[in-house]
């Protein structure tokens, strides 16, 4: 773990940074452990903040997303999303090197220098042809490795599902992201119309699973919420095979 | 931190996984081989059924008819469907019971057959299958056209007398709990009342 504390160190971080990189290393090394079933004390608020995120996708993004599908081919659409995942590279690097993790983030390195050059400034993809395929990672992320656990589960304004974890990460995502202290002003404005577009583009690609969970669910906000994390303890390969396994021949009407 | 192994315990391994392999030589060639393969042999038999299905070029109505074909053939069903309705199927009579898995049976159809467009023009690949506690989890990559590949896992049992799946893990994603949810909060809305509740599945 020292590692990590010296890497991070040569990163000129701003206070608030600092402060909650050694929170987390006071919260302890090891990976926190695999958390299982459901824990949402901030239940009624989380159900508020669903409901203004269904409206606000109801009458603003969903019919955006699909404008933005009708009329930006879908090669367009693929490179505007190319180029929203290169912008995020710096920030996947610099978390891969924060986990401990050098052999992800020489790789990504090598995926940001690729589709930078040879994909046209990153509009296009042949780092993933090449075998350095998009490697998704966040602070979150990080803060996961470095053993904080998941928290409560949070549903936040626009943003959608999250957890404590994953809250502070975003926070932090933010704050630590190399562009912004790259970037002048309009660069990085730029950069974020790109992902929103980029958001757009996802929310029309996955449109069909997206309106299942939110239009034909019965409770959205539950369904939400159960994708979320199990899919999020997938991702961070804390892996169900005993916590949430269901093994209906064992106890038919069980819970 | 799985990279933060010390020189023992790779060591510990090693010796572990000697052993491992020793008592697996020793063993006859047992059961356990030939099930795992009967349990890849069906989710290699389903995939092939659905992707026969999607690239017939049916009209939908009559794809989603031969998706409840091959759920009913492939999965246990009734099984299911009473872990998705959990405790209030304590109170159901007999009758309820196997209606409410008949409406499940359409309702489930129905939702995932919809869905088959994602699928047309991709594939399901098995990759690996492995008994876990007391059932074999069959591995597969999903490739589907402008996705990444994900992961899609198939819970097997035969506790039913026949060899069905009785699960779906997609990306960590539980099928089984995720209709719990779903049929528990339409059974909430419908206060409670089971009838009410094969009501909404018919129509669903």
């Amino acid at each position: 773990m020292l590692s990590n504390l010296k890497s991070g160190a040569g990163f000129r971080l701003p206070r608030l940074a600092m402060t909650a990189i050694l929170l987390a290393f006071l919260a302890g090394c090891a990976t926190s452990p695999s958390p299982q079933g459901i824990s949402d004390p901030y239940e009624a608020r989380n159900r508020q903040i669903h409901n203004f995120n269904k409206s606000v996708d109801t009458n603003i993004v969903r019919p955006s997303a699909f404008g933005y599908g009708a009329a930006a081919p879908g090669p367009i659409r693929e490179g505007i999303q190319n180029f929203a995942l290169n912008l995020g590279l710096p920030a996947n690097i610099l978390n891969m090197v924060l986990q401990g993790r050098p052999g992800p983030a020489v790789e990504s390195t090598a995926r940001l220098l690729v589709n930078t050059t040879v994909g046209l400034g990153g509009l296009l993809d042949p780092a993933t042809s090449m075998g350095l395929a998009e490697d998704p990672t966040g602070f979150g992320e990080t803060l996961h490795v470095w053993g904080m656990a998941e928290g409560n589960y949070v549903e936040l304004p626009l943003v959608g599902p999250s957890n404590d974890r994953d809250v502070l990460g975003l926070v932090m995502d933010i704050a630590l992201d190399p562009l912004r202290f790259a970037l002048p002003t309009a660069e990085a404005n730029t950069s974020t119309a790109i992902q929103i577009l980029a958001g757009l583009g996802r929310r029309y690609r996955y449109s069909e699973t997206i309106d299942s969970i939110l239009y034909e669910s019965a409770d959205s906000y539950a369904q939400a919420r159960l994708l979320y994390l199990q899919n999020r303890r997938y991702e961070l390969g804390q892996t169900v095979e005993t916590g949430d396994f269901v093994d209906p021949y064992e106890d038919p009407y069980g819970q | 931190m799985a990279n933060d192994f010390t020189r023992r315990q790779v060591l510990n391994l090693g010796v572990a996984g000697l052993v491992a392999a020793t008592a697996a030589l020793a063993l006859p060639r047992g059961a356990w081989a030939l099930d795992v393969g009967q349990a890849r042999g069906l989710i290699d038999e389903v995939v092939g059924e659905v992707n026969r299905v999607i690239n017939s070029g049916a009209s939908e109505a009559a794809m989603l008819v031969q998706f409840e074909a091959l759920f009913v053939r492939y999965a246990d069903v009734p099984v299911i469907a009473r872990s998705v309705l959990g405790p209030a199927g304590r109170s159901a009579s007999a009758g309820q019971m196997s209606a409410y898995s008949q409406a499940f049976q359409g309702y489930m159809s129905r939702k995932y057959g919809r869905r088959f467009r994602e699928f047309i023009g991709g594939r399901i690949e098995v990759v690996d299958a492995r008994p876990v506690k007391s059932y074999f989890e069959v591995v597969s990559t999903a490739f589907l056209k402008g996705s990444a590949p994900f992961d899609v896992r198939w819970q097997v049992s035969d506790k039913s007398g026949r060899l069905l799946f009785f699960n779906i893990i997609i990306e960590g994603v539980n099928m089984l709990a995720s209709e719990r949810t779903e049929v528990g909060a339409i059974l909430d809305q419908q206060g409670g009342d089971i009838d009410r509740l094969i009501a909404v599945l018919q129509q669903t």
